[in-house]
């Protein structure tokens, strides 16, 4: 399932919205190895989302962004990110690795057929969404560049350039937006790399055309329109970190039992329910990671 | 027609319905799926952000009549100020209802933890008072100073308003601080109008008698 150009992509061949949903009832129903074969390489669910975890609607997920490149307001990603170009589009990959390299994001793509991932994601702000990422796993494409010794944080960096991303000409975060993730969460198998959402090329307003997806931290985490991956000895920088240390920590792990100093989050409302539901630790990806964090103090390191 | 006229039959209705504007079109996209992917979040901020607009819209009413003189402005200040609480009324229903669902518990602990709900909620206790005592036979039971005493409240209700938008904030503080500002520029109108008045009052007292 490799995403191409949108130029090159024919309508034909772009899987519709009901279309896609019938593959999802058929996989379901097949659930066999023959079944999985014929449709091509949809990856394992791993973590995958429960049974009570249905899909928030395609525009729901593509219309309701935090991307403050585009604007602060929920809805002016979707209305203001057509100015970002996102081909030509260069990743450079630098720091503590034996193969630095810049990489053209088609080369990136064709070398790591996306997989599809349903994962919950959890906002800071206390809402969420269930979503069908089509993506790989960063540490796959981490390897490839042999991380030295020396290499215990990655650090990433979304493009800046106030003519593409206008909510930049703003100085409500500090740009460029910057994240980083200790070398073990990176090299977790559940973190993916994103290049599509919905069996489709991913929207600009959802981070084209390559962004970082962390389900068990929350949403701030996973960085968007990424444009360098930096290896390095010591704890990054990160962008709401900077902006304001009391409220956003580095790890920032999903954790009803930590409130931001400013609300709770005990409860979350999932997009597209009425009622809020109970938040998950590590948003229910709890099995897979609580292990990277043993021993660690979750108050102190939030 | 007279001014009072004008003001009681033209004037008043006209900003009657200007004011039910934004709860029409509150309806409108909520019956239409035009609210965000979030509606109830989107129904708490627009009802709460119309409610503080209104608000200082009341306190724009005393700086605007000194400034032009036209004292029948001031048939309007009551029903805007009933207007603010109506929104109020509305934001803090929604977050009652909708947002919590009468899960007192968790609405308790937010008014004691939470800064911006402890101001906000504040603040609408303060209004709630203001709006029992705003009819012409309260004003007469309380007599118009203690009536005018106890309505100063309202200063404190729209600092409140503001900080509750201010604190609630991610990063973008720009629209609360717009806010803030011009419940600055209201609250010194306040101490800066009498002085002028006093002084042309003073200009033209000495200008019509030269001796």
């Amino acid at each position: 399932m490799l995403i191409r150009h949108p130029s090159d992509i024919k309508a034909s061949e772009i899987t519709d919205e009901s279309m896609y949903w019938n593959r999802r009832q058929f996989l379901g129903a097949a659930a066999g190895a023959a079944a999985l074969a014929a449709v091509g390489p949809i990856g394992p669910l791993l973590g995958g989302a429960g049974k009570d975890d249905e899909l928030t609607p395609y525009d729901a997920v593509t219309g309701y962004n935090n991307f403050y490149e585009f604007g602060t307001g929920k809805e002016d990603p979707a209305r203001n990110a057509h100015t970002l170009r996102t081909r030509p589009w260069t990743v450079a990959v630098e720091g503590a690795v034996m193969k630095p390299k810049v990489f053209d994001i088609d080369e990136i793509i064709a070398a790591h057929p996306p997989e599809e991932r349903v994962y919950r994601l959890r906002c800071v702000e206390a809402w969420s969404m269930v979503i069908p990422w089509l993506g790989f796993p960063l540490a796959d494409f981490l390897k490839q560049v042999e991380p030295t010794s020396k290499a215990k944080f990655v650090q990433f960096e979304t493009l800046y350039d106030v003519e593409q991303m206008p909510g930049q000409r703003r100085n409500v975060l500090p740009w460029p937006y910057v994240e980083g993730l200790r070398m073990d969460e990176a090299m977790h198998p559940l973190t993916l790399l994103a290049t599509g959402l919905y069996g489709k090329e991913l929207p600009n307003q959802n981070g084209a055309p390559l962004r970082l997806i962390v389900p068990w931290k929350y949403g701030f985490k996973s960085i968007k329109s990424i444009v360098k991956i930096r290896l390095v000895e010591t704890q990054p920088m990160t962008t709401w970190n900077v902006s304001n240390p009391r409220e956003y920590g580095f790890y920032s792990n999903v954790n009803p039992e930590v409130d931001h100093p400013r609300w709770s989050q005990n409860r979350e409302r999932r997009i597209g329910k009425l009622f809020k539901q109970k938040t998950l630790m590590f948003n229910g990806y709890g099995d897979q990671v609580a292990s990277l964090y043993s021993g660690m103090d979750l108050q102190k390191y939030f | 027609m007279t001014k009072g006229e004008l003001t009681k039959w033209v004037i008043k209705p006209a900003v009657f319905l200007a004011l039910l504007l934004p709860a029409a079109w509150l309806v409108r996209d909520t019956l239409t799926g035009n609210l965000t992917a979030n509606p109830i979040e989107d129904i708490t901020h627009r009802t709460g952000r119309w409610g503080l607009t209104i608000l200082l819209g009341t306190l724009a009413i005393t700086p605007l009549m000194k400034l032009s003189g036209w004292s029948q402005l001031i048939r309007l200040r009551r029903m805007i100020g009933l207007f603010a609480f109506f929104y109020v009324c509305l934001h803090f229903a929604t977050y009652i209802v909708l947002d919590q669902f009468f899960s007192f518990v968790d609405m308790a602990a937010d008014v004691v933890k939470r800064p911006y709900i402890t101001v906000g909620f504040t603040s609408f206790v303060l209004l709630v008072p203001l709006a029992v005592t705003s009819t012409k036979g309260m004003v007469k039971r309380l007599g118009g100073r203690n009536w005018s005493r106890l309505h100063k409240l309202v200063y404190v209700a729209a600092a409140g308003g503001f900080f509750h938008f201010l604190w609630l904030v991610k990063a973008d503080t720009r629209d609360p601080i717009l806010y803030g500002i011009a419940l600055v520029l209201l609250l010194s109108s306040r101490l800066l109008i009498p002085r002028v008045q006093a002084r042309r009052a003073a200009v033209s007292r000495s200008a019509s008698n030269p001796l």
